[in-house]
């Protein structure tokens, strides 16, 4: 982060006030900092997905087709046709405004091309343009214009700055959700093979390898196992959990960024320690997979096929491994992915049969929200255990965390799970303080690194996204105290700690199985001296 | 510029039914023609947009979760912002559609010192495009009598209702007021608010003015010129009766705004104010929430998808899963061959 400027001259530079020229008028000068590298084609290649070619966005030259523009108006069209949503979106915005300064990426850079309305625009005045009446006709004085190189040069640098985090579309009195166009565009450019790496990347990995970090079984398993190391040297107790396990009674899906890096390990440890008591106490059976090691779905960022194919071996695990449902980590996308697409994508073509509407085998709670995609949310879970008391949890041990809920926006927006989490944080922390209205539950504000942009690369951008989030946490933290942020991401989880170093320093970045691991009382456990970060519990009088 | 370009607009076409229904004589072309073939282009052209949309499909259920979703018995769910059941949906569109509800959640983003972001509530937009549509919608009504005989008690009501207040002679209708207010506003909001300049097209503007053009040759006509009524109300029965007839002595004031009103029946299937029916379309609003619930089929199919089997994975690495005593399907003699 050496070239990123200080947080004070960051918001300094923020400025709403849009230039002089008009928007048509003024060029997208694609500037470091604030885009993410080219796309490798070995690994657009391995999925099979157009064009797949090597080029740089800062050259002039993108390596583009002869026939790009009518590949581009081919898949408009076709498109137009294949989603009511974008056809609405493109046709009846009244550009009201309501959603121009909701968007963190605009609140943070003041770039005008970051209003939801004006992202739109930039798809919208092509299709004006090119495929209605009036544009053709009167072209630029109806807001209409051709589709240039400059264009989608423009167009690729903006869609790689909207993290589809849909809260715009909580404010449009049309419901007009910038993620659709987003992903429209974004599929539009894949066509071309102009991803960016930190998605294609990943995509590959997770066709290949069943994860998006390219974790091989073997090493998969070394690093649970290594996690299991951690656990038995704080608590004497060593799960045994269980990998492509037949005849388990649930298959378990997190993603494999929590395997990877911290603080997600922390939150993968928790799920080992919730799972490996819940087999002790109540004969739980469950198993991990290495095939299907991967909850989130960077295909979602690339294109409905490409989600499609990487959903896909959800199904086809549960099916071959033949479990009865389906429990799923804390993960952002991955979650609108299961809520919203899951079930349409892939249940007539790959759910199995025998799989059973959820039950929980501890509670009997038949979790009839998830009755015909079969797949439960762990704070879902959890929380039901919990209401039952069927956890032995002592808050004392988290009474040095003063918590606030980073509502992660696709589980907030693309589902509504809002008081599972709460519910389950309040049952294991002593301290929890929700940030103020506005900023949360439906409103709540992305990370700054959602939908495939968590790159290194485009630091500035993700610190200018996270401004919001981070201001909200600074409220809380200086006005109450609090000193950390709890959330069901595993994006989150990447992208916040770097965030909060920026702007909040002094609040760290948690997931929610963390804490709860972190509460619960195994029978027989050796007294914890340290959390599972192996920092020193807080004292038992304090 | 671009509001000057619809001003101008909106003027011109002014100036053609003045020239066209005074100098010209041409009364029935304004009067009756034209009014008829707008109605004929609105309800038409209306259909053909909405049917259009409705061919598009709906391949995956959508809707922005605005609250809690339906859970666990007791979480409380939030029914009408996640419905889960179709009175719930129909609730939310109402809400949507009555009230603006989403409009009435706007905040206004403030930067201060020391990186400071805040989010004041902002109703005003809310307020003014609710004044704007219902007192439009008043006025569409009243203007019912016109159209006619008897006045269904509805329409008296609301028409009496408007002039409640019994100010000056012919009474002042407080929508008249409202409108032109909100309409002002609507249109200054997109002058004066930076952001909103830099996003406005002549599509934007335009409206604003032809809508602001009917009012004002409206309001003359009500409480200035005072035109005759009886023969308007002739005319406008002639027209839904297809009686095509033309009263003397009307005044080109009335052709102005008969033709301002059929340029904006004409227009409107063309245009933005086709989020009148939109709206009701929205999967983003008019979906049910409980998509774990129940499956929403998509209408049309993937082609040529090619997927990662557990076999092909397996053929990869299950040297590597058997060091580590995974499971595999296939033991690794046959495997390894």
């Amino acid at each position: 982060m050496s070239d990123l400027p200080r947080p004070e001259e960051l918001f300094a530079s923020i400025d709403y006030t849009p230039p002089k020229a008009d928007w048509m008028d003024v060029p997208a000068v694609i500037k470091p900092g604030r885009y993410c590298y080219a796309a490798n084609p070995e690994s657009v290649k391995y999925v099979g997905l157009p064009n797949a070619h090597k080029w740089n966005p800062l050259d002039d030259d993108w390596g583009l087709p002869e026939n790009w523009q009518e590949i581009i108006f081919n898949g408009l069209r076709e498109r137009l046709h294949k989603f009511r949503s974008f056809k609405i979106f493109m046709d009846i915005c009244v550009r009201c405004g309501a959603c121009a300064d909701k968007c963190h990426f605009f609140i943070g850079s003041g770039d005008p091309k970051n209003m939801p309305v004006l992202r739109a625009e930039l798809l919208r005045s092509v299709y004006r343009g090119e495929f209605t009446t009036f544009g053709k006709i009167l072209g630029r004085f109806v807001g209409g214009r051709k589709l240039t190189a400059e264009v989608l040069k423009e167009w690729w640098y903006y869609f790689f700055q909207c993290s589809e985090c849909r809260r715009c579309s909580v404010f449009c009195p049309y419901g007009i959700d910038t993620a659709e166009v987003t992903m429209i565009g974004r599929e539009l450019l894949n066509l071309l093979g102009l991803n960016i790496d930190w998605i294609a990347t990943p995509v590959a990995n997770c066709y290949r390898t069943g994860n998006h970090l390219g974790i091989q079984p073997h090493a998969l398993f070394d690093m649970i196992d290594f996690f299991c190391d951690d656990i038995e040297d704080i608590t004497g107790i060593r799960p045994e959990p269980n990998f492509n396990q037949k005849g388990a009674d649930i298959l378990f899906i997190t993603p494999s960024g929590d395997v990877f890096a911290d603080p997600g390990t922390y939150t993968c440890m928790g799920y080992l320690m919730l799972f490996e008591y819940l087999k002790r106490e109540y004969g739980l059976s469950v198993t991990w997979s290495t095939y299907a090691s991967e909850g989130g779905n960077f295909g979602f960022f690339t294109s409905h096929e490409t989600m499609k194919r990487l959903n896909s071996k959800m199904y086809m695990e549960a099916d071959r491994l033949g479990v009865k449902w389906i429990l799923g980590g804390e993960c952002g996308h991955m979650w609108r992915v299961i809520h919203q697409y899951m079930d349409t994508l892939n249940g007539p073509d790959f759910q199995s049969s025998r799989m059973e509407t959820p039950v929980n085998p501890i509670t009997g709670t038949v979790f009839k929200n998830a009755a015909s995609t079969k797949m439960v949310h762990i704070a879902e879970f959890t929380a039901d255990l919990i209401k039952h008391g069927k956890l032995n949890l002592n808050k004392k041990r988290n009474a040095n965390v003063h918590l606030t809920w980073h509502d992660s926006c696709n589980p907030a927006r693309g589902m509504g799970l809002l008081d599972e989490p709460r519910f389950v944080a309040k049952s294991v922390v002593e301290k929890f303080t929700d940030m103020p209205e506005g900023t949360i539950r439906e409103q709540t504000f992305c990370c700054g690194g959602g939908a495939g942009l968590n790159a290194g690369e485009n630091d500035e951008l993700r610190m200018m996204g996270g401004l919001p989030r981070a201001n909200a946490v600074k409220y809380v933290h200086e006005k109450y105290g609090v000193n950390m942020l709890g959330c069901v991401c595993a994006i989150d989880r990447a992208v916040l700690p770097n965030s909060m170093a920026y702007w909040v320093p002094e609040v760290s970045v948690c997931g929610l199985h963390e804490l709860v691991a972190n509460a619960l009382v195994f029978p027989g456990e050796k007294e914890r001296e340290t959390d599972l970060r192996g920092e020193d519990l807080p004292g038992e009088d304090e | 510029m671009k509001a000057l370009y619809s001003l101008f607009l909106v003027f011109a076409l002014a100036a053609i039914a003045l020239v066209g229904a005074g100098a010209l004589g041409m009364e029935k072309a304004f009067g009756l023609y034209i009014p008829f073939l707008a109605v004929a282009v609105f309800v038409v052209g209306f259909c053909l947009r909405v049917v259009d949309w409705g061919k598009s499909a709906v391949p995956f259920c959508i809707p922005t979760t605005c609250g809690q979703q339906e859970s666990l018995p007791w979480i409380k769910q939030s029914t009408i912002e996640n419905p889960s059941t179709t009175g719930g949906v129909v609730m939310r569109m109402l809400f949507e559609v009555l009230l603006f509800r989403s409009l009435f959640r706007n905040t206004k983003v403030d930067l201060h010192e020391g990186t400071k972001v805040t989010y004041g509530s902002s109703k005003w937009l809310w307020l003014g495009a609710l004044a704007f549509h219902y007192s439009f919608l008043t006025i569409v009504l009243r203007h019912m009598r016109f159209f006619t005989e008897p006045v269904p008690g509805l329409i008296a009501g609301i028409e009496s209702m408007d002039a409640m207040l019994q100010i000056g002679a012919p009474t002042l209708y407080l929508t008249d007021l409202v409108f032109v207010i909100a309409v002002t506003y609507l249109f200054l909001r997109r002058v004066v608010v930076p952001q909103i300049r830099y996003i406005s097209l002549v599509q934007d503007y335009f409206p604003l003015f032809l809508i602001l053009g009917i009012a004002f040759t409206g309001i003359f006509m009500r409480y200035f010129a005072k035109v005759d009524i009886i023969a308007v109300k002739q005319l406008a029965m002639g027209l839904v009766t297809f009686s095509w007839n033309v009263p003397e002595g009307i005044g080109v004031l009335f052709y102005i705004h008969m033709f301002l009103v059929s340029v904006l029946l004409a227009y409107f299937p063309l245009s933005k104010l086709m989020h009148m029916g939109g709206v009701f379309l929205s999967p983003t609003r008019n979906m049910n929430c409980a998509s774990r619930k129940f499956r929403h089929v998509n209408p049309w199919k993937f082609e040529n998808v090619h997927y990662h089997t557990y076999e092909e994975y397996e053929d990869e690495f299950r040297e590597k899963m058997v060091e580590k005593d995974l499971p595999v399907d296939k033991p690794l003699a046959e495997g390894a061959e």
